[in-house]
């Protein structure tokens, strides 16, 4: 038994594996669905929920959703990208995001889906919260002001790095990500090298002094939108 | 900082060698150093981290999560007052301020000599005698002003809860090991559910029957969970018994914190050997050796009753090792405590509870049938739902299946509160209208009832001839009663302020969309909304239902969603056109407020 699966996405036929899920299936067939928090190599989490999808009519997070036979999913829909954007604005006005400052400008992910989802000002008012940064590091900063708590830096801490850096603590409203000791960052094995660090979609956990080392204009998402990379490969006849 | 006083850290070890240094018992760890220490601080996180050789920022991320866990020492009395609607309709705001007024705090503090903490909790299970609040363990009801400063005095005079001279409440709240003022307010008994039970008689018929066969009976009886969700029991059941696993794992969920909501208390007071016995027969039916009863922190008045029965079951051979001579049938309960998260009542945020963790819901698939507590295959059921599959077994499936409607069987439990001459339990078959179910319970003038709490709806009297049954009002069993004088909107709001409070903050539309949903709902209920805002809610509502990660998400935006449907004239008349050239959404004041306290003067605009 070979195990592959065929499913169609927005009508196109999509050959895969059993055990993948809809966002790894359709990335290989050359097809982008929007995300934050997934993150090829790291286990799936499915926090972000701007990867849904409707398979067969329901809603599904498709960085969770295994695939299976004869599945009808819909992704480029007028209304899934509507409802996509109104996620990611929801990650702007929680957050304190100013772009225009932000060393991670042109390579960050929210602020790429902002504009490939077409977002313009947010429709919703922002929260302007009071959240603490975390400076302590000699090489590391964590700016809470722009975490979208994605946890990439938590899962990547524990599966890549071997380590326990990163963690959530409170709930709702009050939920933030915390670090393992009572000192902050400084206090943990935290280093510029490990794999946590160099994960973060967004500008929350930066390593220090290499900020602009690359000039705005200049950076990924200046170049081409986010997800280009992924649609290139259809282009080419995809990895099938 | 001052160190930990060795005594403190011997008890904190003690504490954690009691649950074998064991990290998925770090609930039950938290709880007791909770009772003896008061809070557990920096130091005491550090120390249980070591102890359990588990990174630090998990017993954190635990000890964050659950509002009766704190870092900072609270008093010896912590006076949690309820203020869920029901209660705000009954008084709680008084008795508020009373109890302010008398220890010259505010909610969230704690009086400078560490006697007394007060807070506030969303519903604790006694909407039927409101307004309650917990003190520490103990449950208070129909709580008055007068009633609450002459508490907090006996309080100071004596140092302790057992001189408050409470009046016992009914039934089993008597019993020597609970001793509580609650009373059951059961109004209808049905043949269900509360109906005596021979301790063991329906799980020797079970024992008498293979476990395919016991199955099979539940799926004939067409059994369906009472959490709300309705899903056939029978069909998870075997999908947990085909599921292998080396472990299995029987849960019962009594974590009732759906809003309105407290048959389970009733149950556990009065049929909790049934509830027992249905988890055993559970166990028998997919293979498992283990149960948990999770029982929400508020609860933990009837925490030594229940352990007792549990006891008098094991002393019965109905609990333990070879149950009533069954070679090999080996199967245990323990009871797991919360502490006070509504999440953990969605059935994976339960199970993470269980394992110690944050009461974050775990990524389905795969479901708990195939991999739950600790990844072994769970079914795990509502605390109504267990006593049901006991009574099939006790009297047939064809039995059951007779009670009710074609699509639910067997009866209901209802808990009925608000504007009603007679709140309280009624155990009803499937299938009776809401306008005959007003009127049993002595509603007048009734405006509106929320079927199945919060997350569930509310309904205009257009619908008060529709029937409470899964395919058309379904509900867990939360019915909260409105009069004319009500205002629908404002209980909408309380709820999503509820939501907002409950929400664990894993995913985005429900950590932002609910306090969005909120916010522009009181901006509109205050008389501050534009037209437009009702296209805005509704939208908004959509998505947060569509893409929420779990069952609280999905429904948090039923209070919108529902009352833009049957009260659609309650929005409309609160929307007024802008005055002058300000957005009515526009609060001048709220916005320069702050510019104000930092120049030290009123705004010469805004200022009035």
């Amino acid at each position: 038994m070979s195990g592959e699966i065929t499913f169609t996405i927005d009508g196109v036929e999509v050959k895969g594996q059993a055990g993948q899920t809809i966002l790894q299936a359709a990335a290989l067939a050359g097809i982008y669905i929007p995300h934050l928090c997934a993150k090829r190599g790291l286990s799936p989490w499915g926090s972000c929920r701007v990867c849904t999808v409707l398979v067969n009519g329901r809603s599904q997070a498709a960085c969770i959703q295994p695939i299976a036979e004869g599945i009808v999913v819909e992704n480029e829909t007028e209304n899934l990208r509507r409802i996509r954007r109104e996620l990611v604005e929801m990650l702007f006005v929680e957050g304190n995001h100013f772009c225009p400052f932000c060393e991670k400008s042109g390579n960050c992910e929210l602020q790429a889906l902002g504009y490939r989802l077409g977002m313009l000002a947010p429709e919703y008012p922002y929260f302007f919260p009071v959240r603490e940064l975390d400076a302590s590091h000699p090489d590391l900063f964590l700016d809470r002001n722009r975490c979208i708590l994605c946890a990439r830096c938590v899962r990547a801490s524990q599966e890549l790095d071997g380590k326990h850096v990163y963690g959530f603590v409170g709930r709702g409203a009050n939920k933030r990500v915390a670090v393992n000791s009572g000192e902050g960052l400084v206090g943990t094995d935290a280093a510029v090298s490990d794999m946590a660090s160099e994960i973060c979609p967004v500008g929350a956990l930066m390593k220090k002094r290499v900020g602009y080392a690359v000039p705005i204009g200049k950076r990924a998402y200046d170049q081409e939108p986010i997800g280009s990379h992924v649609e290139k490969t259809a282009q080419m006849g995809g990895q099938r | 900082m001052k160190g930990m006083e060795e005594n403190q850290k011997d008890a904190l070890r003690e504490i954690c060698g009691r649950f074998a240094n064991d990290r998925t018992r770090l609930m039950d760890i938290l709880l007791e150093a909770h009772r003896r220490l008061g809070g557990v601080s920096g130091q005491a996180v550090e120390l249980i981290a070591q102890t359990l050789r588990m990174p630090r920022v998990e017993v954190e991320s635990t000890l964050s999560f659950y509002a009766f866990f704190t870092t900072k020492p609270r008093g010896k009395f912590v006076i949690r007052l309820c203020n869920d609607i029901i209660d705000q309709m009954h008084g709680a705001e008084r008795v508020g301020h009373a109890l302010c007024e008398e220890l010259g705090i505010d909610f969230g503090q704690t009086t400078a000599d560490g006697t007394f903490t007060l807070e506030h909790t969303p519903c604790i299970g006694m909407c039927d005698q409101p307004p309650a609040a917990l003190i520490n363990d103990r449950v208070i009801t129909n709580l008055s002003g007068d009633g609450a400063r002459e508490i907090i005095s006996i309080l100071r005079k004596t140092g302790s809860l057992d001189h408050l001279n409470l009046t016992l409440g009914s039934g089993n709240n008597s019993h020597p090991l609970v001793r509580s003022m609650v009373r059951n307010n059961l109004r209808e008994r049905g043949q269900v559910i509360f109906t005596p039970l021979a301790r063991g008689s329906a799980l020797g018929k079970a024992l008498a029957e293979s476990p395919a066969e016991v199955i099979k009976n539940i799926k004939v009886s067409r059994l369906r969970g009472r959490g709300g969700a309705g899903f056939p029991t029978g069909m998870k059941w075997e999908f947990a018994r085909a599921a292998t696993g080396e472990n299995k794992m029987i849960v019962c969920n009594a974590d009732e914190g759906e809003p309105g909501t407290f048959k389970d208390r009733v149950i556990l007071t009065e049929a909790a050997d049934l509830a027992f016995e249905g988890m055993t027969i559970a166990g028998y039916a997919v293979g498992a050796a283990q149960g948990i009863l999770y029982l929400r922190g508020e609860y933990a008045y009837l925490l030594p009753f229940l352990e007792s029965i549990l006891g008098e079951r094991r002393a019965a051979g109905l609990l333990g090792r070879g149950i009533l001579g069954k070679p090999g049938f080996d199967f245990d309960i323990r009871i797991q405590l919360g502490a006070g998260a509504y999440i953990c009542g969605e059935e994976t945020a339960l199970l993470s509870s269980c394992e110690g963790k944050r009461g974050d819901p775990k990524n389905r698939p795969p479901f708990p049938a195939q991999s739950g507590y600790l990844g072994w295959p769970t079914v795990i059921n509502n605390v109504e739902t267990f006593c049901c599959v006991a009574r099939i077994l006790e009297n047939g499936p064809g039995w059951f299946s007779s009670i009710g409607t074609s699509d639910s069987t067997g009866t209901k439990l209802y808990s009925v509160s608000g504007d009603c001459d007679r709140p309280g339990v009624y155990e009803l078959p499937f299938g009776v209208k809401v306008a005959d179910l007003l009127s049993m319970v002595g509603a007048h003038d009734t405006a509106a009832v929320q079927v199945g709490g919060a997350s569930g709806q509310m309904i205009g009297p257009g619908d008060f001839g529709r029937t409470l049954r899964f395919d058309d009002l379904a509900t867990g069993g939360s019915i909260m009663i409105f009069n004319k004088s009500r205002d629908v909107l404002r209980i909408a709001e309380a709820f999503m302020e509820f939501f907002c409070e409950e929400s664990c903050g894993y995913c985005t539309p429900c950590r932002v969309g609910n306090r969005l949903l909120r916010d522009r709902l009181g901006q509109v209920a205050s008389g501050k909304g534009r037209s437009e805002d009702l296209d805005y809610l509704k939208r908004l509502a959509e998505t947060v239902k569509m893409t929420s990660r779990c069952g609280l998400g999905q429904t948090s935006p039923q209070p919108v969603l529902s009352t833009l449907r049957s009260f659609r004239s309650e929005y409309e008349r609160r929307i007024k056109p802008p005055v002058a050239d300000l957005l009515p959404t526009f609060d001048g004041a709220a916005a320069v407020a702050v510019a104000e306290s930092l120049a030290q003067r009123r705004s010469v605009h805004f200022g009035k």
